[in-house]
């Protein structure tokens, strides 16, 4: 069994839990016998600058991904660099540079392009970088391409700006289409959806021979929002890497806990409420930091929200962490807080866990679905959070409790798991499409 | 001759409202949801149940005999919100057929923390089943059937002739629950154990389909009890008396089960039904049981792992009990009786980890959505408790 995977992102070069499911779900694969050809766009890292260096296939399997001992874990897996650039939060200037850099190094050359009909529903793409649209038919176009020198038995694409290149990868290729909805508009822009993005979405979902949700809470925004024939979702759940690495921390004495948000800064991950409860926090225990750990298009919004609430001393903004930055963040924690307004799955509550912090989420979470060993509460429901982290932070067993009986609720969720279900659906599907193709040779 | 001696527990606590580290006032209690599931449990078990079992004794011509223990939490809140149950029972003890049972007024595990407390709890339950039925109880069972030698001494020194427990397989060892006992360290104490089988068989597997055994008939059961003839003298039924139309529903036939009980047991010529104290006074104790260690009814351990079994329960009863002599000492009557009903073992119930995650037994009866939920409601109101501390 052989999937072509389409992506977007992938470690080290991440912005959210998509990289880091990618990643897990890879190696689920690769360690249940399913061979795995990854289609990638340029990876450009978050903190870029002039100095880019553009990732090929070759580089990027040396250096980065499948380095050291890793390369054996990933035996059956192969990456495949495609020079379209997709990075839905990257702003328009940065957008330019990267594509005329782009043009630069690899001048456009028209036999790149396949003709790939017409996947692309026309329209502005308004809110996200000028170029996004071009890249994503670009994309398309380079993996249609790229597929026809590859063998493989399905196709699994991996959120809405891989969709078109699922779809039309699907129709020259015949193979059956997975397509994986790890988040939707509603969830990234609440009721101001950007029409384009919903057309993609609704396209891929309705295109696909089946459809993967992370989440039932997903499942339902699929069946209700896009009309998806539920009969043909399956929810696969995310999990988390329990092989964390030892980041040495150096022992700071401190006599203040440091209650943790670390996430994408947007209208989606609920930062104001966050602060919100850490006022209120505040007004019953002052030895507390707040560290909001991120990037995003709030950022600035929230730093002027902790000084009007007159808490800026207690909040503390590490703009975006990567990599060993990201555990040492965690291993100071004393709480972590996932308060968003809406998450398919959220993936970050685990990664906490698996560095033994507890965690409150919001329940508008699928991760809450999954978790039964974490404090829930309602994104709005600011008094309930300060109420519960105020209890965390005061009573050391509750945090003894929650990090146990965590640790244990954590080994039964494994990407293992999650890719033996992913490949019960592709051995379906590809079942099914031999039945078809026999039928008609009858 | 094989006598059954059926006791059933009444029990509902004062579960706590949602109060959070912003609140301030002194109420406590959850007085609406209090009241709904007082009525409703009412409605669907202790009314239905006290009239089935009065018309039996009538019936039966006071052949048919049982025993309760009413804890001074269910009293207060049929006093509170359906006082027509608490007449019924008043009825109930006028028959001459039903014996009632001490145990600690607030529902408690004082003994465990403070022996001062406890005895306070015992008295103060011991007055009130003596005011309200006209009988001062001579058998005493601790919260959950929680017990130890210690208990026994205790119980003993305070007056009681008998104690009731469970008849836990690892104490037991090849010996019968359907004998008497006595305590090592006791001079006249009997002890009567709960036959978990068979009282588990009508309180927890009646209305389950996918058990060997079901429909449990009353030939059936009366075939079973009819059994211990030769090999013991009691069949120990101890049950929750909700077991009657709460646990098991209406519908699965447990009323009409009860209803046909007593003339199938009675009819056999052999058996018949017995109150604790007529038991004890009829059978003489066969030999010595020695249990050290904490034992209870409660899930499959028999332990007190379900009230403290995790770091949270621990901590939450250490310090409730921290304050014992602040608060007795107060003289502010009000704050002692808020601290006894936060002591109420539910509250400690509800704080169980054990098996969360598996939603069982341990959900149906949580008024939280989470173990955690309910630690950090209680310690919120203790704060408040003890802010009240002269």
């Amino acid at each position: 069994m052989k999937v072509l995977m389409l992506g977007w992102e992938f470690p080290p070069y991440i912005s959210g839990g998509l990289g880091t499911a990618c990643y897990g779900l890879t190696r689920g694969l690769d360690s249940v016998g399913v061979k795995v050809g990854f289609v990638l766009p340029v990876s450009i890292p978050q903190d870029f600058h002039s100095h880019v260096t553009f990732k090929t296939p070759s580089n990027i399997s040396d250096d980065t991904v499948v380095k050291g001992k890793n390369k054996s874990l990933l035996r059956g897996v192969t990456m495949h660099v495609l020079p379209a650039f997709l990075q839905p939060y990257a702003g328009p200037e940065q957008y330019d540079q990267v594509v005329e850099m782009m043009k630069q190094l690899q001048p456009a050359d028209e036999n790149d392009y396949l003709p790939v009909g017409d996947i692309l529903p026309g329209g502005e793409a308004v809110g996200y970088g000028g170029d996004l649209m071009e890249q994503v038919r670009r994309y398309a176009s380079l993996a249609v391409k790229h597929s026809q020198d590859e063998t493989f038995d399905v196709i699994h694409a991996h959120d809405w700006m891989t969709y078109p290149a699922g779809l039309a990868v699907a129709a020259y290729s015949g193979k059956p289409l997975v397509v994986h909805l790890h988040s939707t508009e509603f969830d990234r822009s609440g009721e101001n959806i950007n029409q384009q993005v919903y057309d993609i979405e609704r396209a891929g979902l309705h295109g696909a021979d089946r459809v993967i949700c992370v989440s039932y809470l997903t499942r339902g925004i699929a069946v209700k929002r896009y009309g998806v024939n539920p009969e043909k979702i399956e929810v696969v759940y995310n999990a988390v890497d329990l092989e964390v690495k030892k980041i040495h921390t150096d022992p700071i004495k401190r006599d203040e806990k440091i209650v943790l948000f670390l996430g994408r800064i947007t209208m989606q991950k609920g930062p104001e409420y966050f602060l919100q409860a850490a006022k209120k926090v505040l007004s019953k225990f002052d030895k507390v930091r707040f560290v909001i750990a991120g990037s995003g298009d709030l950022i600035s919004q929230s730093v002027s929200l902790a000084a009007e609430l007159g808490i800026g001393k207690h909040v503390a903004f590490t703009g975006f962490l990567r990599g060993d930055d990201v555990g040492r963040i965690f291993n100071m924690a004393d709480l972590y807080v996932m308060p968003s307004v809406s998450e398919p799955f959220g993936i970050a509550p685990l990664e906490a866990m698996s560095h033994n912090v507890p965690v409150i989420i919001s329940k508008q979470s699928g991760v809450s679905e999954v978790l039964t060993h974490a404090l829930k509460v309602d994104f709005w429901d600011i008094d309930e959070m300060a109420n519960k982290i105020v209890a965390v932070l005061r009573h050391p067993p509750l945090r003894r409790v929650l990090q146990q009986h965590g640790q244990i609720e954590l080994r039964k969720l494994s990407w293992k798991d999650s890719a033996k279900k992913c490949k019960k659906i592709y051995t379906e599907l590809v079942r099914a499409k031999k039945q078809k193709i026999h039928k008609r040779r009858k | 001759m094989a006598s059954v001696v059926f006791y059933f527990q009444v029990h509902q606590p004062y579960r706590l409202r949602p109060y959070s580290i912003f609140d301030s006032g002194t109420n406590y209690f959850d007085d609406q949801a209090n009241g709904e599931i007082c009525r409703k449990v009412a409605s669907k078990c202790y009314l239905p149940a006290n009239a089935l079992i009065t018309e039996l004794i009538r019936a039966n011509e006071g052949r048919f005999r049982v025993n309760y223990s009413v804890t001074g939490m269910a009293i207060e809140q049929f006093k509170q919100y359906c006082p027509e149950v608490l007449e019924s029972f008043v009825e109930l003890a006028k028959t001459g057929c039903v014996e009632f049972i001490a145990e600690t007024y607030y529902h408690t595990l004082a003994f465990l923390y403070r022996r001062d407390e406890f005895i306070d709890q015992v008295e103060k339950h011991r007055q009130i089943i003596t005011d309200l039925f006209g009988q001062t109880p001579r058998t005493f069972r601790n919260t959950e059937l929680t017990y130890n030698n210690d208990v026994a001494e205790v119980v003993e020194e305070m007056g009681f002739d008998i104690v009731l427990t469970e008849g836990a397989d690892h104490i037991l060892g090849h010996r019968s629950p359907n004998f008497l006992y006595r305590p090592p360290n006791c001079e006249h104490l009997k002890m009567m154990l709960k036959n978990y089988r068979l009282s588990d068989d009508i309180a927890f597997r009646f209305g389950d389909r996918a058990w060997t055994e079901w429909p449990l008939t009353v030939e059936k059961f009366t075939g079973w009890v009819d059994r211990i003839n030769g090999t013991g003298y009691v069949c120990n039924l101890f049950m929750d008396y909700e077991t009657f139309g709460e646990h098991q529903w209406d519908d699965t036939g447990i009323f009409d089960f009860l209803r046909a009980l007593p003339a199938s047991i009675i009819g056999t010529q052999k058996n018949d039904f017995l109150t604790v104290s007529e038991a004890a006074d009829r059978y003489p104790a066969e030999g010595e049981l020695d249990i050290p260690h904490m034992i209870s009814w409660a899930d499959t351990e028999r332990d007190i792992s379900a009230w403290l079994g995790n770091s949270m329960q621990a901590n939450a009863l250490y310090e409730t009990y921290a304050i014992t002599d602040e608060v007795r000492s107060s003289g502010d009557e009000t704050l002692l009786e808020d601290w006894r009903k936060l002591q109420t073992s539910d509250h400690f119930y509800y704080m169980c980890t054990k098996y969360f995650a598996d939603g069982d037994v341990h959900k149906y009866f949580n008024p939280y959505q989470s173990p955690y939920d309910s630690y950090i409601n209680y310690m919120n109101i203790l704060d408040s408790i003890r802010s009240r501390l002269p």
